[in-house]
């Protein structure tokens, strides 16, 4: 494979029955005997069809040896775009793929009426495009808008439930499970149970369905919005500033994270962006940076508190009752807590082991590697920049989370990182030094490589990337500008760039989606679909979030997946979506299946369909699946969905 | 004549079990061969930087105590209100076992399961991802190499017509131990290895596609995907009993293992297999013998030790090792738990490994014994442990390629823990 190299594959949680996305994949399963009996009930004759001819010369639909054909594109179609080695209709798909999750029915001629510099303009300012079909569909899912104090007191932690109800958390998590199955037989019984709704009810009302909510919301905004483009760069940035969602809290901080942090900045400056982020609850817990103290602050603090709870010692815990309370109610009190006291010492030896603090280098260490520069640090920069986020906390974490600075355990005095001196005290440290990492040229870069490698291609062209860190500099981290830099750079729209990247299945799954038109009532099942190919959405453990290249996404298992997803959306089969093949299909195909296959090309590739697929399609339109007999009716009907399933799962739907 | 304990099982079949033999199970292991004998290397790593202090623990050394207030495993015996079960399982009278890895004390005992200590990769990087990308590779320090150090072993050997499934990683997506020239395929879930629904038609159809596809990449991988279908979709794992009663626990890990171990008993042409395991990064609330990472390490336990039993005689085959990126701090960090070090345990476990002890020299936790004032020492290249498993148990000669730069066929480097 011609292919760089990237991050190894990260790979959790998808056989891990404890989560619920995966546990509803399994569920997911179920749905094959349904598919396999509309499928197979089909078969009539065993009529295996010829076996493929070996590797046929393929005609050079599109191969990077094409010799090199120059576009002259009109003005009013491209504006000041540097297009000159697409035509027309691929720099419509190119953009459709790289700026958005790929055509929807109608775009093409959308852009191609409104004027692809017009198209991209629009895209790169979303607050002038409606977005009220999306607002609509987000109705439902109440959780996306809630503050985190409110999701924490509405979904209980599964292990303070247990305690209040008195029982163990297995046995809390086995009652539940009894109550999920009694539900769903009681529904499949008086024939309302509805599939899709399966995964829903697994998580209602539970710190589940947080987690469940926020992974539609993340497919319907990629399938529907009109501000496609602001939907990729929040992908992207949540993937850069990537927070685990079954690590602690966070899932109770992840809607206010994406809500507040990460989507009001993704078009804005990166400083801005940098700095919510480190201010966030969501990373300050995921990066642990909210216990990191200076271990000499700690001592002191702890001296203090001491002493003070000596002082209290001397009223015996009753210094409420005032210094001039009357000494009989103050003996009653004293003695009050003396009992409790007893009381409470069993508990006590365990809980001493508690008080040792310290730094903590976790977020020092990924600040720098993964959000800014790259790793160009030593040990001791990682040090030294722990020392200057100590003091960065969480106030409230478990009722009313918001970012605090407690000055007491800051590390004081300048500090030295990365040749930068940090002498502004207090927070103000953190503050010069998020402004400076946000201003270097290193950031500048390793942002801009970033976003050419996801936008472009998998080995961006250099001086592309240098062309977008001198942009990134000069607007002191406009990412819009930076974007417009990118898109008005003809490696941009390079034959070499052109269907060069490889989908992640979040791609994958979207962009099928949408090139059906298919209509989605509950969007968990593809959600479940996307953590099935190896992306399970907001569950990315290790902080870099999700890789970017193709040598990570294509493999056997991860192919196979990708092909049984293309089958059952396109037969219809996927609980929750509905695919309209009367409207995909014209009449006319009904009884024609190389009509049928046209039309599906069409829908499905923009006809950017290469000889070998068409052959081994078109060769195998006869077979009694495609064309089938119902029953009742002697006419034989095609089986349009079967091909729109194969087109879907075809090499050339695998790449944009 | 001395008769190797290699001879010896495969003779009786059952020797080594004999400890924890129940009668079912010896009639299983008496009916079970060893199959086609085909030698299998199984690879785990531990993504996130396992603390391997408190996996294998020095506790025999007085530093070990004093740095890890919090997080310390007790001496042996001397497990407080947890008793013996909260205490270090002694090894050798200097090394103890985690007490939630007592499943797997037999196979230590029965001489199956080796340890080195202060092992792992020269390079001094503490970034998880570097530090996975160079261990992964094999090549420590250098970024270019774009495949895996398995994989450019499997190329050494040179098969007539190579088994699709040579080389198989239990997750969804190709771990860069793998990636390379030579064929290696990811298996996420064996149950779900297949068409759905009406398979013929779609197979047929789809493997054609991917065959006349001018997309390299996507025919590679494509061609791949349907000879292992082919394969794979004749076994049956929904019905696949665990031999000798042995119960996988119910994890990612577990359920990794698990086929891993079906597969080797299928006979599918498996020479390499892959898994990883991730939630080792502990900067906060490690706990000691309680606690996050106990739990991790019952799940470890409970996993080989199923794994072992469910081999049976096959085991003799079959030689796994695990590994990860780096170790952590000596000193326990502010936060009860520790951050990114050094040296590190692996394990290697198998019928042709001389088990029941601890290699490696031992650097000390001693301040000046430290890497960089802070870190266990790395006193073993991992590559020569790797390197004896390659050249003992699988028959690779030629190191050129598989370590470039690193002689580690040499034997005197070796640590002598294989029988060839």
């Amino acid at each position: 494979m011609a292919l760089g190299k990237g991050r190894p594959a990260a790979v959790y949680s998808l056989g891990d029955i404890s989560s619920p996305i995966a546990a509803l994949a399994l569920a997911a399963a179920g749905l094959w005997l349904v598919v396999g009996l509309a499928v197979g009930l089909a078969v009539a004759a065993p009529a295996a069809g010829p076996v493929p001819s070996p590797a046929l010369p393929e005609p050079a639909a599109k191969t990077p040896e094409r010799p090199a054909r120059e576009f002259h594109l009109p003005r009013s179609f491209k504006g000041n775009l540097p297009i000159t080695e697409l035509s027309e209709e691929e720099a419509t798909l190119h953009a459709l793929d790289r700026l958005a999750f790929g055509p929807s029915p109608g775009d093409v001629q959308r852009i191609e009426k409104m004027g692809l510099a017009k198209w991209i303009d629009r895209q790169l300012d979303p607050a002038s495009i409606d977005d009220s079909v999306l607002e609509r569909r987000l109705g439902d899912l109440t959780t996306l808008q809630m503050p985190s104090s409110e999701l924490l007191s509405r979904f209980e932690f599964p292990q303070a439930q247990a305690k209040r109800e008195g029982i163990s958390l297995e046995e809390l998590q086995a009652e539940r499970r009894q109550k999920v199955r009694q539900q769903i037989a009681d529904l499949r019984a008086s024939g309302r149970f509805n599939p899709a709704r399966a995964g829903l009810i697994r998580v209602d009302g539970t710190p589940q369905e947080i987690l469940a909510q926020l992974s539609m919301a993340k497919m319907l905004r990629a399938i529907y919005s009109r501000r496609q483009l602001q939907e990729r760069l929040d992908d992207f940035w949540f993937n850069h500033f990537n927070v685990y969602a079954r690590k602690g809290v966070d899932l109770w901080y992840l809607p206010s994270y994406e809500r507040n942090v990460i989507r009001p900045h993704a078009m804005g400056k990166f400083e801005d962006l940098l700095e919510a982020t480190a201010r966030s609850p969501a990373m300050l817990f995921f990066l642990d940076n909210w216990l990191s103290v200076d271990p000499g602050a700690f001592a002191l603090h702890r001296e203090e508190v001491i002493a003070r709870r000596r002082q209290a010692m001397m009223m015996g815990g009753c210094e409420f009752l005032g210094p001039f309370a009357n000494p009989v109610r103050v003996l009653r009190c004293q003695q009050r807590m003396a009992r409790q006291q007893q009381r409470r010492q069993p508990a006590r030896p365990a809980a001493k082991k508690n008080v040792e603090r310290g730094l903590n280098e976790n977020y020092g260490r990924e600040l720098m590697e993964l959000h800014t520069i790259g790793v160009h640090y030593t040990q001791a920069d990682v040090i030294a920049m722990a020392k200057v986020f100590t003091g960065w906390t969480i106030r409230q974490p478990r009722r009313d989370p918001a970012f605090a600075f407690d000055a007491s355990f800051h590390t004081p005095g300048p500090k030295r990182v990365l040749g930068y001196k940090i002498h502004a005290g207090g927070i103000k440290d953190g503050e010069q030094m998020l402004h400076n990492l946000a201003g270097d040229p290193r950031t500048a870069h390793f942002i801009c490589f970033e976003l050419a490698r996801h936008f472009v291609m998998d080995q961006p062209p250099e001086p592309l990337v240098d062309r977008m860190a001198k942009e990134f500099l000069k607007s002191r981290g406009d990412i819009r500008r930076v974007m417009r830099t990118m898109i008005y750079s003809p490696e941009f729209w390079s034959r070499q760039a052109y269907r060069a990247k490889v989908k992640t299945p979040f791609d994958l799954v979207v962009s099928a989606v949408r090139a059906t038109g298919a209509d989605v009532r509950i969007a968990l099942p593809l959600a479940q679909w996307v953590g099935r190919m190896g992306e399970p959405l907001y569950l990315c453990e290790p902080p870099n979030g999700y890789p970017d290249t193709a040598q990570n996404w294509v493999s056997t298992g991860a192919l196979l997946d990708r092909m049984n997803f293309a089958i059952a959306l396109g037969t219809d089969h996927m609980p929750g979506t509905d695919v309209d093949l009367a409207q995909l299909f014209s009449p006319g195909a009904t009884g024609n299946a190389r009509q049928a296959l046209q039309e599906a090309f069409a829908a499905v590739l923009d006809n950017q369909v290469t000889a070998g697929t068409r052959n081994t399609l078109e060769k195998r339109l006869a077979d009694p699946q495609i064309l089938e007999a119902k029953l009742d009716d002697p006419v034989r009907h095609v089986n349009e969905g079967l091909i729109l399933g194969l087109v879907l799962g075809s090499p050339e739907f695998q790449r944009h | 004549m001395t008769i190797t304990r290699r001879v010896f099982l495969k003779n009786t079949g059952i020797a080594i079990f004999g400890m924890t033999a129940m009668p079912m199970f010896l009639r299983n292991a008496m009916a079970a061969s060893t199959g086609t004998g085909k030698r299998v290397m199984v690879v785990l790593f531990q993504r996130g930087a396992v603390d391997g202090l408190n996996v294998v623990v020095p506790y025999a050394e007085r530093n070990y105590y004093s740095m890890r207030p919090t997080i310390a495993i007790p001496r042996p015996g001397q497990g407080g209100g947890d008793g013996a079960r909260g205490a270090a399982i002694d090894l050798d009278g200097f090394f103890g076992l985690h007490p939630n890895l007592a499943p797997i004390e037999p196979l230590y005992r029965q001489g199956l399961l080796a340890v080195v200590h202060a092992t792992g990769s020269p390079d001094p990087s503490r970034s998880h991802f570097d530090a996975q990308d160079y261990m992964e590779a094999g090549t420590p320090g250098v970024k270019s190499t774009v495949d895996g150090w398995l994989n450019r072993a499997l190329q050494q050997e040179r098969e007539p017509r190579p088994s699709t499934l040579r080389a198989i990683a239990a997750s969804p997506n190709l771990p860069l131990t793998l990636r390379g020239q030579a064929p290696a395929i990811a298996v996420p879930d064996l149950r779900q290895f297949k068409f759905f629904g009406s398979p013929r038609l779609v197979e047929t159809n789809f493997e054609a596609m991917y065959a006349n596809t001018v997309d390299k990449v996507m025919r590679g991988v494509g061609q791949e995907t349907f000879e292992a279908v082919n394969t794979l979709g004749k076994l049956d794992p929904q019905k696949y009993q665990p031999a000798n009663g042995a119960v996988y626990p119910s994890s990612h890990f577990g359920h990794g293992l698990r086929e891993i171990a079906q597969l080797i008993k299928a006979d599918v042409g498996m020479e390499a297999a892959f898994l990883d395991s991730g939630g080792w990064d502990h900067h906060v609330n490690e706990g000691a013998v309680q606690g996050r990472m106990g739990n991790l390490l019952t799940d470890l336990g409970h996993g080989l030790s199923a794994f072992a039993s469910d081999l049976g005689p096959r085991i003799e085959n079959v030689v796994f090792v695990s590994m990860s990126e780096f170790g952590r701090t000596a000193h326990e960090n502010g936060n009860r738990g520790t951050d990114h070090g050094h040296g590190n345990y692996m394990f290697v476990m198998g019928g042709a490994v001389k088990g029941g002890k601890v290699y490696g020299r031992w650097p000390g936790l001693a301040p000046e014994q430290l890497n960089q004032d802070r870190d266990l020492k790395v006193t073993t290249d991992y590559r020569t442990v790797l390197g004896e498993i390659l050249r003992s148990h699988m028959g690779i000669a030629d190191f050129s390629t598989v370590f470039p730069d690193f002689i580690a066929d040499r034997p005197s480097n070796f640590l002598n823990l294989i029988r060839s």
